[in-house]
């Protein structure tokens, strides 16, 4: 009787460079490639393909943000696990870091031609979206 | 008495020599220990990474170009070396291996390319009038994700558009700290991971997918090169290490035998050259007499 706990979501983020992020959520809030997707506790089993973009999470009725750089997403049960090439913490973010970065993939767009815009393009967003998850974060 | 300041110089320069070989032994050793753990979260994230392809394959088609096994004509040889020096037979292992293997392929009737990363190794096959078609040097010490990727990406992408038609590792592998061993380790086309998941295809939970199952595959799989690159590359790391660390606490003992020898030269020297200045002053009394 009302000693119902939340529910929750246990959340592991996993890396090449290893598990950045296990711990217990109440909702997350993911880009997938084909949109935001909302997970609750309970959601039917499913697996997503991730964009470069910002995870958001609920703990303890506070919002919190991840930089998730691409990967994967599965949800099944209680369970949900991300495999990404990359995910940082808000929190650790180093904008200064994220902002040279992002100047020097401008810079190399600039130059043109023989360069992968792909790639570049793709560096870009990564150091945007760092900057913003880290922005996010600030005015708490 | 010249001969005895000189020994005595020498001493003091093969102790500093030992005191900088310790220091790289405990540098080394310290390196290794980093590299070692990253080693260990990269298996995990494999792990998952061929748990959620193997879950994929039992759904959909396994069918994708890096999967393919074309007609051999071009292989292309990706052997990995350090930047540095002072880690024994580490690079000049690799680089004894490398003649042979392509010696072998091309009795095959195969055209061979060959690609390398490591400074120590590029300079030496180039020296030695080989034409690498690419090269990447630098990453001693900072092997990150990102650097295996731009390395897997190259390499997918020629064998995609069929630059050649099938991929080998050459490197160093990590067997234990005091045992490393050159290994030949085919990376493309990929080994059919999926014959034992295809089997085993059977209901379990069923998933909704979003792109389809088989996008995601196709997304996922190449992931497979760039874990392999990037596990060889820390293996090959963690192996230059471990050799840095050998040939070092070698070369610190060896430091200490030769100071040794060295010492008892002097002593015996400056021995020698009491007794003859007791000779001269023996002499001379016995000349006065």
């Amino acid at each position: 009787m009302g000693t119902q706990t939340e529910s929750t979501i246990k959340l592991e983020i996993i890396t090449p460079h290893g598990v950045v992020f296990n711990k217990g959520v109440s909702e997350i809030i993911a880009v997938g490639v084909e949109g935001e997707v909302g997970l609750l506790p309970g959601h039917a089993s499913f697996i997503t393909a991730l964009q470069i973009g910002i995870l958001a999470y609920r703990s303890d009725k506070e919002t919190r943000y991840i930089f998730v750089n691409s990967g994967y997403l599965e949800i099944s049960g209680d369970r949900a696990i991300i495999l990404a090439d990359s995910a940082e913490q808000a929190e650790d973010i180093d904008v200064e870091r994220a902002g040279e970065s992002r100047r020097r993939a401008e810079e190399m767009l600039k130059q043109g031609e023989k360069i992968d815009f792909a790639r570049a393009d793709a560096s870009i967003k990564r150091a945007t979206m760092r900057i913003q998850a880290a922005e996010k974060m600030a005015p708490r | 008495m010249p001969a005895l300041k000189e020994i005595r110089k020498r001493i003091g320069s093969v102790k500093s020599t030992r005191q900088i070989t310790k220091a790289m032994k405990m540098i080394a050793a310290v390196k290794f220990r980093k590299i070692q753990n990253k080693m260990l979260a990269l298996r995990y994230y494999a792990e998952r990474m061929n748990s959620v392809l193997l879950d994929l394959v039992k759904n959909v088609d396994a069918v994708h170009p890096l999967l393919e096994v074309r007609p051999r004509k071009k292989v292309e040889i990706v052997a990995l070396t350090g930047d540095r020096g002072l880690c024994g037979a580490f690079t000049s292992n690799v680089m004894k291996a490398l003649p042979r293997l392509i010696k072998e392929k091309r009795g095959e009737g195969l055209e061979v390319s060959v690609s390398m990363t490591g400074k120590r190794g590029v300079d030496l096959f180039i020296r030695r009038g080989g034409h690498l078609r690419r090269s990447w040097v630098g990453l001693s010490g900072r092997v990150t994700y990102t650097n295996a990727q731009a390395i897997a990406m190259d390499i997918g992408e020629n064998y995609l558009n069929e630059t050649f038609d099938e991929v080998i590792l050459l490197y160093n592998e990590f067997r234990s700290a005091i045992a490393q061993k050159v290994v030949a380790v085919p990376l493309l086309p990929l080994a059919p991971i999926v014959s034992e998941g295809a089997e085993a295809r059977q209901e379990g939970a069923e998933f909704l997918y979003e792109p389809s199952q088989q996008e995601i595959f196709n997304r996922l799989l190449p992931k497979n090169i760039e874990i392999q690159v990037f596990s060889s590359l820390l293996e090959s790391q963690a192996s230059e290490e471990a050799a840095r660390m050998t040939a070092m606490e070698n070369a610190t003992k060896a430091a200490g035998d030769m100071i040794d020898h060295l010492t008892l030269q002097y002593n015996k020297a400056r021995q020698a050259s009491i007794t003859a200045e007791l000779m001269d002053i023996v002499g001379g009394v016995e000349a006065i007499r």
